[in-house]
């Protein structure tokens, strides 16, 4: 990737990453750990991947994107608010009250918001269906959506992969964010799913793993995804929770708690510092 | 009386009839013989999409198709496109109000003798509940078309509920159909006879019976069951002061409770309802099930008796 592309994908990922920070903080409420996660494959697919039109988010040929782990609707709201689809001020409204910013994200209400999700398993059929469309309207659109590890504990996942499969969805590119925990623990401890790769590979996918905080190894992963016909892809993203903040890395308390104001400040004042350095 | 077919037949048939006109996707789930999409199947199979035994992955499908504009249909028997996917059609189709209509077959204990597990008597309640879910349950194969037409036309989700067992036409071509609105089949003044789906012709056969006994009952179709006609219901409240529910299903959540909600807070009668009482089905044929159950005009006249004795 050109260095300079890759810079200013880390400055963005930054600011999605301070966002959250704020957005939780406002909430008092959401889930910072796996927004902070996703992160920099977010400023990757909206700065970058997507063909997609901010002045026009119901654009028919636009790229589709599901956050099929709807939890982490801080980390999109920020990339859509920075990417132009909305004032990025309305961003401390979140999960306030007359906000457009719901808990989860809603697709009625919230410019760029191609498919309200939240109930975990879902986004991923909403997906298929959106990329299965292309398919049968002859339109070259390519379709997004992330997953989160604990998330493919649900049965319809792997009804969706089965579905994708079958139909040969290669529009389709399915992201795993592997950051390895979920409310009640480690995913192995709660309810192992290793080996995604394999298990991915058995229902008829291109699997590709992929450092999901690396840029060179995102853009590699995704140039790969769109390379592949015949079969979807499924792209395992090795991530770590709460990546980017010192004391919320890899702790399982932050899936779903909010910063409180000291939190806030020694949160940004890290990420601040992490920007000075790029 | 001229048509005797299953409202899912009228269904399949009308798919294939409109699809000429609109540009509807037709989804299943490994039913299409039974659910009778396989009638538009093998007339449109480039716009019919198997999902296989999956019917929850099927609605969010659906609601894919839906959100990149397309107009969707899909089809299960009652108990899994209600039951088993309630919570995607709530979360997938309801909540972003999709343009998904839910082709719901073999509703009600006149599935017959595959028995409690496949005889769905609660889908009218879990679907009412949602928000923005229009609901429609055909009495007749005439209707069960104007209904398919009535929810393409419609902008939003809406649920069809179709049954197994043929039944005979009630309707004739003259016949209009809206969402929202009821219609009076035969008036009366001593009770009035709220009915849908396939219990709609069984109140006319006991308006028939009451009358023998001076009991003038007025009949209404109700197959827009949300949107609920309210001011049908209303008037026939007034004008009857008694009124009885009738309807294949629980009588807990369906159109007797529908029926209540709405007289209860702006009527004044009494209104009794009828339908599968609070337990499972059972094998059978549907007809004899149908009478096992009481869900035939002795059962209905009885009720109606029953009505008119509490009125003050």
């Amino acid at each position: 990737m050109i260095e300079e592309v890759k810079l200013q994908l880390k400055k963005n990922a930054n600011t999605i990453r301070m966002d959250i920070i704020e957005e939780t903080h406002s909430a008092k409420s959401g889930h910072p750990g796996g927004s902070l996660s996703i992160a920099d494959i977010l400023a990757y697919l909206y700065f970058v991947e997507m063909n997609i039109d901010p002045k026009n988010p119901q654009w028919a040929e636009r790229d589709r994107f599901v956050l099929s782990k709807g939890h982490t609707a801080p980390a999109l709201y920020s990339a859509l608010a920075r990417r132009g689809f909305f004032d990025p001020a309305e961003l401390i409204n979140l999960r306030h009250i007359g906000s457009f910013l719901q808990g989860h994200p809603d697709m009625k209400h919230t410019p760029g918001v191609d498919m309200s999700t939240g109930s975990l398993g879902q986004g991923i059929s909403a997906a298929c269906g959106m990329a299965l469309s292309a398919k049968k309207s002859g339109a070259s659109y390519r379709v997004y959506t992330i997953l989160g590890d604990g998330e493919i504990e649900e049965g319809q996942v792997w009804e969706a992969l089965m579905f994708a499969a079958h139909y040969k969805l290669d529009n389709l590119c399915v992201v795993v964010d592997d950051n390895g925990l979920q409310i009640d623990g480690p995913v192995a401890e709660v309810m192992n799913s290793a080996s995604i790769q394999e298990k991915a590979k058995a229902f008829g996918l291109h699997v590709i793993d992929m450092d999901g905080h690396d840029f060179d190894s995102i853009e590699k992963a995704f140039n790969e995804a769109k390379g592949i016909s015949g079969k979807p892809s499924l792209i395992v993203a090795k991530t770590v929770k709460g990546k980017g903040v010192s004391f919320m890395e890899n702790q399982v308390s932050w899936h779903g708690s909010a910063p409180n104001d000291e939190q806030k400040e020694i949160a940004l004042n890290e990420l601040k510092e992490a920007a000075k350095c790029l | 009386m001229s048509l005797k077919e299953a409202t899912r037949d009228s269904y399949g048939k009308a798919l294939t009839e409109f699809a000429e006109q609109y540009d509807l996707y037709v989804l299943d789930a490994d039913l299409a013989a039974a659910t009778k999409t396989g009638i538009f199947k093998k007339a449109y199979p480039e716009r019919f999409i198997e999902c296989g035994i999956a019917e929850g992955n099927m609605m969010g499908v659906a609601a894919g198709l839906a959100a990149t504009g397309k107009t969707v249909f899909a089809s299960s028997f009652a108990m899994f496109a209600a039951g088993r996917a309630f919570e995607q059609v709530r979360n997938s189709i309801g909540y972003p109000h999709l343009n998904v209509k839910i082709g719901a077959t073999h509703a009600g204990i006149s599935v017959g003798e595959d028995g409690a597990t496949h005889q769905c008597n609660e889908d009218i309640a879990l679907m009412r509940t949602i928000p923005g879910m229009v609901v429609l349950n055909p009495a007749d194969p005439v209707e069960a078309r104007l209904c398919v037409k009535a929810a393409i036309e419609h902008e939003g989700p809406v649920y069809l509920r179709f049954g197994r067992m043929a039944v005979e036409s009630i309707f004739d071509e003259n016949y209009k159909f809206e969402i929202g609105k009821g219609a009076v089949l035969k008036d009366g003044k001593d009770v009035a006879i709220v009915a849908t789906g396939l219990m709609v012709a069984r109140a006319m056969e006991a308006a028939e019976k009451l009358a023998e006994e001076g009991i003038d009952a007025a009949v209404i179709n109700m197959a827009s069951i949300k949107p609920l006609d309210a001011d049908l219901v209303l008037q026939y409240a007034k004008k009857c002061g008694a009124m009885v529910t009738t309807e294949e299903h629980s009588v807990i959540g369906g159109l007797g409770s529908a029926v209540c909600e709405v007289v209860c807070e702006q009527g004044n009668c009494p209104v009794v309802r009828h339908g599968v009482e609070d337990q499972f089905g059972k094998s059978g044929p549907a007809l004899a099930l149908l009478d096992l159950y009481e869900l035939n005009a002795d059962g209905i006249a009885e009720k109606a008796r029953y009505a008119v004795s509490l009125k003050k």
